[in-house]
């Protein structure tokens, strides 16, 4: 065993441990294992929202794209930051509404404000294809990570059993209280790492920041900023735009958001968490620290710009200490990601077949829930396969599209009914599906238009076309639809 | 609402607006290129707006 090795075993025994011992004092019913029975505090909703957001995606992934794109990166800062400023106004009423209705997942947001049940359905379906694929990239995170950071002593197959089986133990046994836990944990490991490390690579390397930036700003020109083509200003403001709406539609998040035991924790954390946002830019200043150090890597494997950086820098300790940080970062996420797609599957698929299901077995359902999900994602996260590669670029689509049913529930004014939106969902959906699997670009689709719209982020697309279909079969069906009497906007 | 919700109109044109006004990399401010000194303030701003908005709204009074 290796120094590494030994630290991430002992690391991981103990998120074990803290996650089982959420259990402690707590009846473990329905509404305890998947939303915390709604006694979370301020901070606790903080760690959890901030927990899910700053996954391996952020870990890894902003520092790759800051690695291989330069400047564009800072979108993944700024529709974080806008999304946390939009919460403050969308979750109050959200959690208010499911409160009032003791609502556990967002599925059964929409079955209960748009009065049906298949609408629920259709939802969780959607939601579950988006939300299993990225449980699977959590897991092959882990795989990679462990690899790593264990200087290949232990196998992604080994590591991706091995993490998986500790998150399943404890989400099966201590639900949402268990991820509360561990989440503490994970976001001052990794903010210490990611702050450490973002400071301490450009001095090591290039004596400061200022002087990593004025090097790279000699070797690439204009790199730092936005370019003329590509990821270009119009890409930048069409993909904030649509990754700000996407963000509270994770299933997970918004389940997460039903956890609170006040509404004015989220106006608080709208404060305080744009701040925390920051802490996203030091990870890409240390993709940025490799772009002249451990030059060469593309595609994929820009995403370990910041474990190769590392592993090149510091002692086995250390490398330890960052690979523990990483494997948190995807395992803490990808617990609620488990227990709210196995939620979803007992409340809104299995319930909907067997009505008279008692809560104590749908409790039991669900976690035998948890357990298949989680072996099925352990075997995609093994196998691989090309078709999970492109469920993973149409998952942030995918959710996605449940935004404009959500913004529409909270006018004042009824503006859609259960069949604009479910017709608008599968509209979008179909249209997500059928531009990545065909491969078709802007430029395709749109071949004599200006320039400039063929930078434009192509999501916008099927969000469009199922805005416009919700509002002309709401139209269509409005005689057909008794409208729920809703009080959504009213104080308590 | 608070008509001190109109100040959420702040971050978001700093924000968007960045792209025309601050996309380019020198000069350095504080060691960080241009556009990405402008994301960093632009951040500083945002959460003391909010908190300005917190502080203003009425809903948020014990």
């Amino acid at each position: 065993m290796n120094t590494p090795l030994i630290i991430i075993a002992v690391s991981l025994a103990f998120i074990v441990f803290l996650g089982m011992r959420a259990k402690r004092g707590v009846t473990m019913n329905m509404e305890q294992w998947s939303v915390g029975g709604r006694g979370f505090s301020s901070v606790l909703v903080f760690v959890l929202m901030a927990g899910e957001l700053y996954t391996t995606f952020t870990f890894l992934g902003a520092s790759g794209f800051a690695y291989g794109f330069g400047g564009p990166a800072l979108y993944i800062v700024v529709y974080t930051v806008l999304a946390f400023v939009m919460s403050y106004w969308l979750l109050p009423p959200v959690w208010r509404y499911a409160k009032q209705h003791k609502l556990l997942t967002q599925s059964d947001y929409y079955a209960k404000i748009y009065g049906s049940t298949a609408l629920g359905t259709l939802v969780a379906v959607v939601s579950l294809v988006a939300l299993i694929p990225y449980l699977i990239l959590q897991f092959k995170g882990i795989g990679i990570i462990v690899e790593l950071t264990s200087y290949g002593g232990i196998k992604p197959t080994a590591a991706i059993w091995i993490g998986a089986g500790a998150m399943t133990v404890y989400v099966v046994n201590s639900g949402m209280r268990g991820s509360a836990n561990t989440a503490l944990l994970k976001d001052a490991v990794v903010l210490v790492v990611c702050v450490f490390l973002g400071l301490y690579l450009p001095y090591h390397y290039y004596g400061g920041l200022g002087s990593m930036f004025a090097t790279i700003e000699q070797a690439k020109p204009g790199f730092l900023a936005l370019p003329e083509t590509g990821k270009n200003a119009v890409w930048y403001l069409s993909t904030i735009a649509i990754s700000s709406l996407g963000m509270y539609l994770w299933p997970h998040a918004f389940a997460s958001v039903y956890t609170s035991k006040t509404e004015i924790s989220f106006r608080k954390n709208a404060v305080v968490m744009p701040i925390y946002a920051l802490v996203m830019l030091f990870s890409m200043f240390v993709g940025m620290a490799a772009i002249l150090q451990v030059p060469g890597l593309s595609g994929g494997q820009i995403d370990l710009a910041l474990l190769k950086l590392s592993i090149q820098t510091f002692d086995p300790w250390l490398v330890g200490v960052i690979g523990v940080a990483g494997v948190l970062t995807a395992i803490v996420p990808g617990s609620i990601m488990l227990i709210a797609s196995s939620t979803l599957f007992a409340r809104n698929i299995y319930l909907v077949g067997a009505p008279d299901t008692s809560d104590s077995r749908l409790s039991l359902v669900s976690r035998i829930a948890a357990l298949a999900i989680s072996l099925i994602a352990v075997y995609f996260a093994i196998g691989g396969g090309q078709s999970i590669v492109a469920l993973l670029i149409m998952g942030f689509s995918f959710v996605t599209q449940l935004t404009p049913g959500l913004l529409a529930s909270l006018c004042k004014t009824r503006i859609a009914n259960k069949y604009g939106v479910a017709t608008g969902i599968c509209v979008g959906v179909g249209t997500v599906a059928y531009t990545v699997l065909t491969h078709q670009t802007m430029q395709t689709l749109f071949p004599g238009a200006p320039a400039w719209v063929h930078d434009v982020n192509i999501g916008v697309i099927a969000l469009g076309l199922n805005t416009a279909v919700m509002l002309a079969v709401t139209a269509l069906t409005r005689g057909l639809v008794q409208e729920p009497t809703v009080a959504l906007q009213s104080e308590p | 609402m608070p008509r001190s919700t109109w100040l959420v109109l702040i971050p978001v044109l700093l924000a968007l607006g960045g792209v025309l006004a601050a996309n380019r990399v020198t000069p350095f401010i504080f060691g960080l290129p241009f556009f990405m000194a402008w994301v960093v303030g632009t951040v500083l701003i945002t959460s003391l707006v909010m908190w300005l908005i917190y502080s203003l709204d009425p809903a948020n009074k014990p």
